[in-house]
């Protein structure tokens, strides 16, 4: 898929991923919007996986590690065939399978529970280093949110990661400068990223992460040592009374607000 | 039927698990161990000889240590993760929740040197609470064997086991209680010595003081039933319930705190099922005083002639 088309279904998904946090009454739609890009161009670009067999052994793992998004990953895998589109509609509702955070053994494709914080990254780090043990060629590609990079499981990981020669894990950091309650700026600051990473023995590229045009090349770049993207996204992207606003990571749009945002996003469309 | 407790020689568990995965591992190339800087205390030395490529050591990182088990599962592989087991648990309780038993990832965590095995290096490295923590988790077989026999037994059965579970082994020495050839049964107590007066039940250390306190208390005139209780979660209810309904008294000694362990599982089905006395022994919801293993479960009145009196005690109550 090239990059308009890409541009295009990020839009798709944004708005199915609105309408299901507005429906549902809940969600964490800021993150959500910041993320949105990169899973498209993950899914629709990057990963090498089979929808029809979601555990075939030599597909690409993927694994969303800010877990509380799980709505944008349920809407990018529905649109990829991994789940039917019209079961987004029951995004939180009893005994839907499709929860607040993901769940790898109700929801195909979804490869590990997510959710609380800080656990991604370490089982990435296994997934990659089983692929070096028997030779498979999957690469693994998970997502943290910056916030999330507080925790100090990833560090374990990070360490790890480079102790192991794991050039087939590529972490990507969603950058969006806010978690739950405030700027990253005023909790535990941890940016910059690059130079802890660098530090690390990683290899460090920085990106627009709303930006097709740079993440894909991001994304499909090899080399020799384990891969850090830091994104820098926009919390609430693509709906301009949310964007960058600490507020909007799991407010939910009243009905006017809605009906603004669909109009902003259905814009370029 | 009733198993000698006079065996003189004392076996470190830790030996037939090492063992066993050099085994596991030479038929079964996804077999690889995960360990925390614990070569040593794991006994993974012989392993890393034979399968260098295979011991994944992280260092001082146990929560990352089980999240790499994790991602080793879905890659494929058979992953033992050893720890010192108040690391293993503590430190990365969540993990063990939301990556291995939440995703149910088919990974063998292996919890070493439990209870308070280490004695002596104080409260913060007993480990009296793994029990409790790992028993509440769905789809967390919880396993304590009670000699290097069943130890064998366990660690072959989990390699067959598609799913997670949690191995508790100790370090210190315990006499051969079951038969060469024991298959472990998941959830399946064994009997190791019939008596209708009370019944004893016991993992893990404490079995092999089970035993001694059931000869006491034959001496004394009083039929003690045994009770091997490898398998915390899931119990044995039948076994429990029976036990309840034909001796009418129950007395559990564990190396864990009594709250949330072995007792507290035994107590729930009795209540639930078949209410009698019951007398739950263990670390009595404190931090210990220093001294070895050995010394603290006397002092915390699990010496096997204490065991005997606090049966006797109780049997009064029926």
């Amino acid at each position: 898929m090239d990059t308009t088309e890409l541009e295009r279904l990020a839009r798709e998904i944004r708005l199915r991923d609105l309408r299901a946090v507005f429906e549902a009454g809940a969600g964490h739609i800021g993150g959500e919007m910041s993320v949105i890009d990169l899973l498209t161009a993950l899914y629709f670009r990057v990963l090498k996986v089979w929808p029809d067999q979601p555990k075939h052994p030599d597909r690409d793992r993927f694994v969303l590690s800010k877990g509380h998004t799980a709505c944008a990953l349920y809407v990018t895998l529905a649109k990829r065939g991994f789940i039917p589109e019209e079961e987004i509609s029951t995004f939180l509702q009893p005994h839907s399978r499709l929860n607040g955070h993901p769940n790898c053994n109700k929801v195909p494709g979804v490869e590990t529970n997510t959710g609380p914080l800080g656990h991604g990254l370490p089982v990435s780090v296994g997934m990659a280093k089983a692929a070096k043990l028997s030779g498979a060629m999957y690469h693994t590609y998970v997502v943290t949110g910056d916030g999330e990079m507080q925790e100090g499981s990833n560090w374990e990981a990070i360490m790890a990661a480079v102790q192991f020669k794991l050039d087939n894990l590529t972490l990507i950091v969603d950058h969006n400068r806010f978690q739950q309650g405030a700027a990253l700026a005023d909790t535990n600051d941890i940016a910059p990223l690059r130079p802890k990473l660098e530090a690390f023995g990683w290899e460090v590229s920085e990106i627009d992460g709303n930006n097709m045009h740079e993440i894909v090349p991001a994304l499909e770049h090899r080399g020799d040592r384990p891969h850090c993207i830091v994104a820098h996204t926009n919390k609430g992207q693509g709906i301009s009374f949310m964007q960058d606003r600490v507020d909007w990571h799991h407010k939910v749009p009243n009905k006017e607000q809605y009906e603004i945002a669909v109009a902003e996003l259905s814009e370029a469309l | 039927m009733n198993a000698s407790v006079n065996a003189p020689k004392l076996y470190d568990c830790r030996d037939a698990f090492a063992a066993t995965l050099e085994r596991l591992a030479t038929e079964n190339e996804k077999v690889v161990a995960v360990c925390n800087d614990s070569v040593g205390s794991s006994k993974l030395g012989g392993f890393r000889s034979k399968f260098p490529e295979r011991l994944i050591n992280v260092g001082i990182a146990e929560q990352n240590m089980v999240g790499v088990g994790a991602g080793l599962a879905n890659g494929g592989h058979l992953p033992y993760v050893c720890g010192a087991s108040p690391f293993l648990t503590g430190r990365s309780l969540e993990q063990i929740k939301a990556d291995i038993s939440y995703s149910n990832a088919n990974v063998k965590l292996v919890g070493i040197s439990s209870g308070m095995a280490y004695g002596e290096l104080g409260p913060t490295h007993h480990s009296i609470e793994d029990f409790a923590w790992t028993r509440v988790l769905p789809n967390l077989p919880v396993i304590a064997p009670c000699d290097r026999i069943e130890t064998a037994a366990a660690v072959e059965w989990a390699a067959t086991y598609d799913g997670p579970c949690f191995l508790r082994l100790s370090r210190v020495g315990v006499p051969d209680l079951l038969a060469e050839g024991h298959k472990f049964k998941l959830g399946k107590a064994n009997l190791l010595r019939e008596g209708s007066d009370v019944t004893l039940i016991a993992n893990g250390t404490l079995t092999h003081r089970m035993l001694k306190a059931a000869e006491i208390l034959t001496e004394r005139g009083i039929g003690a039933r045994v009770l091997n209780f490898a398998t915390v979660r899931p119990i044995d209810e039948d076994a429990i319930i029976a036990a309840a309904n034909e001796t009418g008294a129950i007395v559990t000694a564990e190396e864990h705190s009594i709250f949330g362990g072995l007792g507290s599982a035994v107590a729930e089905v009795v209540v639930d099922n078949a209410p009698v006395p019951m007398k739950r022994l263990g670390v009595p919801g404190v931090y210990a005083p220093t001294g070895s293993a050995e010394f603290l479960l006397d002092e915390f009145g699990m010496a096997p002639s204490a065991i005997a009196d606090a049966a006797q005690a109780l049997i009064r109550r029926k």
